[in-house]
């Protein structure tokens, strides 16, 4: 092989390469948040949306949807999908504000709004929340896994089932009895002047963005996705990976429930219903394919945060926040499209040597045919 | 260039009398096959002759009934592809068997991935950097090479895929490479390049490679030895000088008699 092709392979593969990140979703889908930012921040009177206020609403705003949205990520790249996280929300939320509500007072005490064990009730709640979460997502990824049901039905399923629970529990009324200390330290809590919640979903969501790109873990999550055959051939235990991932995913909403629990001093049965959907649709604006094996996490956090900025763009500027679920599912629609027009591209263009002069080219057209047929 | 069959060259992976039973279907019945280190051994046979359900054997995946496996003269027992790995058989399977959202380095690396030094590592972080150049140093040791090793092998053809399950096959196989079609999602141009580049690692590794094909020119191209399976037993055993399109053909599909196959042997 003469070294002066293999250099100007090597200098047009640099070209392609920033053509490629020019081109990719990412990019692009950075660019539509910072657009819109700009449009928004433009058009808004006296600087309303441009404010560390209102910044930090957003930040508040997105917070849940992104610690949901970085599981669901692990699971979509892993070849996987959670239709259940919402509910797994409802139901933490609810065995925490119960333990919380029942173990820090009795209910005599809690009316007048005296908490004598308040330290255990708080601990207690936060260990509990995230615990019935993870036993969720383990369940999910047992049954998905060992049982071989497809995980969309598994995870409609115990969508269902933990929904069920949770009202069960409650009697379908919201919990009543978390005290108030839970909320001011904590719920609504700052450091610094940013909120508890906005904190703990960027610490969680830092460390799963890190896992996801600089570990074995993280790698070994792309390798099954792309394709989970090669990666058992390669030792891999591909089924405990798996059900890692949806213990995972329930891990993150547990975190959600206990937070939210903080957040409103309640656990609000009604809420939370279209979480699953905002959460896949985050990962998935932000290029994570359901395909499997690829996507990264900056896309999740940008995909996260375009539909809280549409939705506080719109409520600043005077629309009907309806007009935010209308754009996101364009948004949605037009970025995955988008992504598979790129991922076409792509691939028609193959990173070969050129043929050489002797060979015919259709030779090698035959192999880049049979290729695209595997 | 090419190594004569040796007969010195010592023999590096034995199966004897090996059956295989699937309900009333006998896959296998009592096949003997060896490979020395340094040669391709090539074998061949109809669909359904045995070929794979015997490849399956050796590479941890399904259990024999009967017979004996012997690695440099010693028997071992191969229960699962673990097994089969950690005794120095490494499979490349015919389905281009790799990440192909990842890179050569991650590809090479999969299930075996290096650490990062020091405490980042301990914590499971991985040294892409260095992944990237020993698979690259791999792939460059077959005498080919690849565009990038950091982009993901999806945008490459099919024959630098396959190259690169080769060159990872090579690379953590010690004594048996298992080539399970390799060349039959290929082109023609990409077809000869991997077949020298399984010619290169079987000299380079001193590794012994068992072709597994149904393209007779292919086999007659490459292999020093031919074994032709036919319903679950040894039909024809014979070296390259030996054998031609005509016999081989003949041998798959039934027409030689016993007295021919002793006259080949």
């Amino acid at each position: 092989m003469a070294t002066t092709s293999r250099n100007n392979s090597v200098v047009d593969l640099r070209v392609r390469i920033a053509r490629r990140l020019l081109s990719s979703t990412n990019g692009l889908i950075f660019a539509v948040l910072i657009g819109l930012i700009a449009i928004f921040s433009f058009l808004s009177p006296d600087q309303r949306f441009f404010s560390a206020t209102n910044f930090t609403a957003i930040g508040v705003d997105t917070a849940e949807i992104l610690l949901l949205a970085a599981g669901e990520t692990y699971i979509m790249i892993a070849g996987g999908i959670d239709l259940s996280c919402g509910a797994f929300v409802v139901f933490s939320a609810v065995i925490s504000a119960e333990l919380v509500g029942n173990l820090s007072a009795t209910a005599d005490q809690a009316a007048a709004l005296v908490f004598p064990h308040l330290l255990l009730g708080i601990s207690a709640a936060v260990v509990g929340g995230i615990l019935a979460g993870s036993l969720w997502g383990w369940i999910n990824g047992f049954i998905a896994i060992r049982w071989k049901v497809p995980p969309f039905i598994v995870t409609l399923g115990t969508l269902g089932m933990s929904l069920g629970a949770a009202q069960l529990i409650t009697g379908g009324l919201n919990v009543p009895n978390v005290p108030p200390a839970f909320q001011s330290a904590f719920g609504i809590g700052r450091i610094w002047g940013i909120p508890w919640m906005v904190i703990i979903s960027a610490i969680v969501v830092s460390i799963m963005w890190v896992v996801l790109h600089q570990t074995r873990f993280g790698l070994r999550t792309y390798a099954i996705g792309s394709n989970a055959e090669a990666a058992r051939r390669a030792g891999i235990n591909v089924g405990r990976h798996l059900i890692m991932l949806y213990t995972l995913m329930g891990l993150m909403a547990g975190i959600v429930g206990v937070l939210d629990v903080a957040r409103f001093d309640t656990a609000s049965i009604a809420a939370h219903t279209t979480d699953n959907l905002q959460a896949i649709a985050a990962a998935a604006i932000g290029g994570v394919s359901l395909y499997g094996g690829k996507g990264r996490m900056s896309g999740t956090v940008i995909g996260a945060f375009i539909p809280a900025v549409l939705r506080n763009g719109f409520i600043i500027l005077g629309f009907q926040p309806y007009w935010q679920e209308v754009a996101v599912g364009g948004v949605l629609i037009l970025a995955v499209y988008i992504d598979q027009v790129r991922r076409r591209s792509v691939g028609a263009v193959v990173l070969e040597e050129q043929p050489k002069s002797e060979h015919p080219p259709s030779a090698d057209r035959n192999g880049v045919g049979n290729d695209s047929q595997n | 260039m090419s190594i004569p069959s040796n007969e010195t060259t010592p023999v590096v992976l034995s199966a004897i009398g090996v059956t295989k039973r699937y309900g009333h279907v006998q896959a296998l019945r009592g096949v003997d096959f060896d490979i020395r280190r340094d040669e391709v051994h090539a074998l061949v046979g109809d669909n359904g002759a045995g070929k794979s359900t015997f490849i399956k054997i050796l590479s941890g995946a399904v259990q024999s009934d009967t017979g004996t496996i012997a690695i440099d003269g010693d028997p071992v027992e191969i229960h699962s592809p673990e097994d089969s790995r950690r005794l120095g058989i490494e499979t490349v399977y015919q389905d281009l068997a790799i990440a192909e959202s990842l890179d050569l380095g991650e590809n090479i690396f999969l299930g075996r991935e290096l650490s990062r030094r020091g405490i980042l590592g301990k914590l499971g972080f991985i040294d892409r950097p260095e992944m990237r150049r020993q698979g690259m140093a791999h792939l460059e040791r077959l005498g080919t090479s690849l565009p990038s090793a950091s982009v993901p092998l999806e945008s490459m053809s099919g024959g630098q895929r396959q190259a690169v399950a080769v060159a990872r096959a090579a690379a953590w196989g010690k004594k048996v490479l298992i080539l399970d079609e390799p060349a039959a999602a290929l082109g023609v141009r990409q077809t000869k390049q991997v077949l020298e580049l399984i010619r290169r690692s079987t000299q380079q590794n001193h590794l012994g490679v068992i072709f597994i094909s149904h393209n007779v020119p292919q086999v007659l191209d490459i292999a020093d030895r031919i074994t032709v399976l036919r319903q679950g037993k040894v039909c024809l055993h014979c070296d390259r000088s030996e054998a031609s399109v005509d016999l081989l053909i003949r041998a798959m599909s039934g027409l030689l008699d016993s007295a021919d196959e002793a006259g080949e042997n």
